[in-house]
This record gives C-alpha cells, sequence and structure tokens, in this order.
C-alpha cells in the first residue's frame, strides 16, 4: 500500500434518508477490500497545454457577447495537498455551479430564477508545482429543490479532483462562510461531523481581494496521502 | 513525553448532484465553446496497439432504473499492460492511448459506452498477475462518495486472477464480469443495489 487508507467515517455514509435520493441508490452490502495495485497507485495526468487562457476565469470563458457574468466577483484561491501536508502539483480541477441567481445551465434546471446569457458555470485550473490553484467567478446563490418541502442548497461550488493517482479521485462542494444555509441543508449534514463540514466551507480572505474588482476566498484540498517509500527521490 | 503526529483529513466527499454534467461532460450538455472537447472524450488518439473493442452499459438503482445522470470514468492499461502515468515505472505505455474514458449516460436510456482497446494484464499483489479489467468510477446524484469498481472480461478464467480469488462472496463475483454481445462488444450494467448489487471496492 502506498496510500493511506480512506477514513470511511469521516465521509458521508452511502445511505442517508435525509437526502432522499441516496436511499435507492446507495450500496447495502459492505466494500470489498481491495489490495492497491497499479491500477489504482496509477492515474491519468493533464498537462497544463490542455488548458485553454480563459479556462479557469468563469466571469469570462462563456460569454457569448463579450460581457462579464452578472453577480458579486470572487477569487476562489487555495493549496492542493495530501493528508501528510505534502503540496500536490498538476491536479486537474474542474468547478461547476449555478449563477448568482442560483440557476444552473442544464436542459433540466426548472428554477424560476433567470439564466445569465454571459454565464456557463463550469471552469478548470491545474495546481502549480507548489500545489496552488485559483478560479474567479461570480459568488453562486442558493436555490430551492425538492427533497422534503422546503429544503434548499446554501451557495455552494462543485469541485472535480484528479491527484496522482486513481485512488485520490474526489469529487466535492464548498461552501461559504457565514452562510446560514449551510446548517440547514440536508446534502452538507450528510457529512458526519461539524469540523468535517467545516473542512469545506471557503474562509473569506480579506487580504487576497483585487481592490475595486473581486472579494477572495480560500479553500484548500486534501487528498489522500502518500506514503513515504525508500525509493521516492522527493524530498519534502 | 508523547508527541501525536498530526496529519490533515482527506477533503470530505459531496454528492456530484444531478448537474456534474455542466463541469465535467459541458460540450455533451449543450455548453460549448467553453473547452474544445469533453475531458476523457478519446481515448484512442491515433494507431493504438491492441484490439478495439467498445464496452456499454447502464448504472440502475435499487428499484431497477437506470441513472440518468450519472457520469463514469474508466481507466485502465493499455494493450501491453501499461498504463499511460507517470507512476508508470515499467516501461512507455503506448502513446496512441490514454487510459481515460468519461461518459455521462444517455439523457432518455442511461445507457453510456466507451471505444477502447481490451487491456493487458499488469501485476497484482505479490506480483502475481492480474487478470485484464478495467477501472471504474460512478458518480451521481444520490452518490454520496464515487463508487469503485472493475470489469473483468467473460473469456478469461478468473479463478486464478488475486484479486478476484480473495472475494469471500463468491455468488457476487459474476457482477464484476462483463457480458459479451458480439465481437469486441461488451456490456456491463451496474446494479447499486438488490440481488444483483454489483461489488464495490474500498483500496
Amino acid at each position: 500500500m502506498t496510500y493511506f487508507q480512506r477514513d470511511r467515517s469521516w465521509h458521508p455514509p452511502a445511505f442517508f434518508p435525509p437526502y432522499k435520493t441516496s436511499v435507492r441508490r446507495s450500496p447495502q452490502s459492505a466494500l470489498v477490500m481491495l489490495p492497491e495495485t497499479l491500477s489504482e497507485a496509477t492515474g491519468p495526468v493533464f498537462g497544463q497545454s490542455a488548458l485553454g487562457p480563459l479556462d479557469n476565469d468563469l466571469i469570462r470563458n462563456f460569454s457569448p457577447s463579450g460581457e462579464d457574468a452578472i453577480g458579486p466577483r470572487i477569487i476562489v484561491y487555495g493549496r492542493v495537498e495530501d493528508e501528510a501536508g505534502r503540496p500536490v502539483p498538476g491536479a486537474l480541477i474542474e468547478v461547476w455551479q449555478a449563477n448568482a441567481g442560483g440557476r444552473y445551465r442544464h436542459a433540466k434546471e426548472g428554477y424560476v430564477a433567470p439564466l445569465d446569457p454571459n454565464f456557463g458555470g463550469c471552469g478548470r485550473c491545474i495546481s502549480d508545482d507548489d500545489g496552488w490553484y485559483e478560479f474567479r467567478t461570480v459568488q453562486p446563490g442558493p436555490y430551492p429543490w425538492p427533497n422534503g418541502p422546503n429544503d434548499w442548497r446554501p451557495a455552494h461550488i462543485h469541485f472535480s479532483i484528479f491527484g496522482r493517482s486513481f485512488t485520490q479521485r474526489l469529487i466535492t462542494q464548498i461552501y461559504f462562510e457565514g452562510d446560514p444555509m449551510i446548517w440547514r441543508c440536508p446534502i452538507v449534514s450528510s457529512i458526519p461531523s461539524k469540523e468535517g463540514i467545516e473542512s469545506l466551507i471557503a474562509v473569506y480572505d480579506h487580504a487576497a481581494t483585487v481592490p475595486m474588482d473581486a472579494r477572495a476566498y480560500r479553500w484548500d484540498i486534501v487528498l489522500r496521502g502518500r506514503r513515504r517509500t525508500m525509493f521516492e527521490g522527493d524530498a519534502r | 513525553m508523547i508527541r501525536r503526529t498530526e496529519y490533515l483529513k482527506e477533503s470530505p466527499s459531496q454528492t456530484a448532484g444531478p448537474y456534474v454534467h455542466i463541469g465535467c461532460v459541458p460540450n455533451f450538455c449543450g455548453i460549448g465553446g467553453v473547452f474544445p472537447e469533453d475531458l476523457g472524450a478519446t481515448m484512442i488518439t491515433g494507431e493504438a496497439k491492441g484490439e478495439r473493442i467498445t464496452i456499454r452499459g447502464t448504472v440502475l438503482d435499487g428499484t431497477g432504473a437506470a441513472l440518468k445522470d450519472a457520469m463514469v470514468e474508466i481507466w485502465q492499461a493499455d494493450a501491453a499492460g501499461l498504463y499511460n502515468s507517470p507512476e508508470e515505472t515499467r516501461g512507455e505505455a503506448d502513446p496512441h492511448f490514454t487510459g481515460f474514458g468519461r461518459r455521462a449516460g444517455d439523457y432518455d436510456t442511461g445507457e453510456w459506452r466507451f471505444e477502447t482497446i481490451r487491456p493487458g494484464p499488469v501485476p497484482g499483489p505479490g506480483g502475481r498477475m492480474q487478470n485484464p479489467h478495467v477501472t471504474l468510477w460512478i458518480v451521481a446524484r444520490g452518490i454520496n462518495i464515487g463508487l469503485h469498481t472493475r470489469m473483468y472480461f467473460p473469456e478469461d478464467d478468473v479463478s486464478a486472477d488475486p484479486v478476484l480469488s480473495r472475494i469471500e462472496h463468491r455468488t457476487r463475483v459474476p457482477t464484476l464480469i462483463a457480458k459479451r454481445e458480439g465481437a469486441g462488444q461488451y456490456r456491463f450494467d451496474i446494479h447499486l443495489q438488490g440481488p444483483d448489487e454489483t461489488i464495490f471496492f474500498d483500496c
């Protein structure tokens, strides 16, 4: 084994009835232990050359008119690291989100809030040599969803992350500091501990704001830790 | 004095939700002009060595209904059993084969389909060779953490495989074996629940 085992008690359980869709989509048998092989210790790597210059700028990367997307302008940035605290360079991070009114650009979306013609809602970037990543976007709005009689999703951004191996593959969501909707959301509450929930809350970072332009939120991503091996050349 | 060893905790998973398409396969769901092609749309990028195969299937919930909002990713070795990854130290993988594919289920039927090549065998525990297999990862609305499984080929004798042979519940092993539908054509349906529930792995 080269990766730390995943602490499943820290993650949401598959079966979580307050999130109703999980009831019929959760495996009922225990997971089968798989010894790590090359199939899990390897994974696809996506080079910087695969990205376009606006891929991490959701304010401009879709706009057919060339005008900026509407909404509070924010920067989301942070560091990708593993459980041992080592930076993960070269991680591909894909994000998607609703617009500032809380509406997604999707055929099956039915919320009454208007579509922003200049906002697509997707972007991506690759972490640098020290693990840093950054996006520019508009702060997404909260929206209602048909789960309980009056359930709302807090403002959130979805993150899909590829680290160095398929074992590190992760999809999650981030929330925003100070949002009272976080603590009412059944999907958020599927995470067993308050500490776990707090680790998905991006923190307002005044020092990183761009004056007269965009506020900044910081969120650090933690992927599964890799054991140090005798043969590893990395001195970190 | 005892000093604690401090480690960080992995970021907790959250569901990919119903709109995973927007971020992962935007062209598929009609968001054009942002990325030239959806990631993982093309696995074969030239004269790749090996047998061309297609794998198709659906993800089914506990009521037997097909998920129409699932995303499936596959990861596999090339025809020689090498991974196209910097972590691959045994040799150079086929440069015309990425090993990585990503598809969303069809909006109407839920069916997904990969055009790939038959993978070669890869070493497993204790250096014993594993049967050729494809790794799959499934996310969708209602799936709180991505599900990891494997697909094996029906032509291969699975009795000696070092991973399959250690699975305690032998009656469940067939859930990991694709059905052959023709030359190079395979079907692999994934059951999230019920008597045919697919084996999902923790590694």
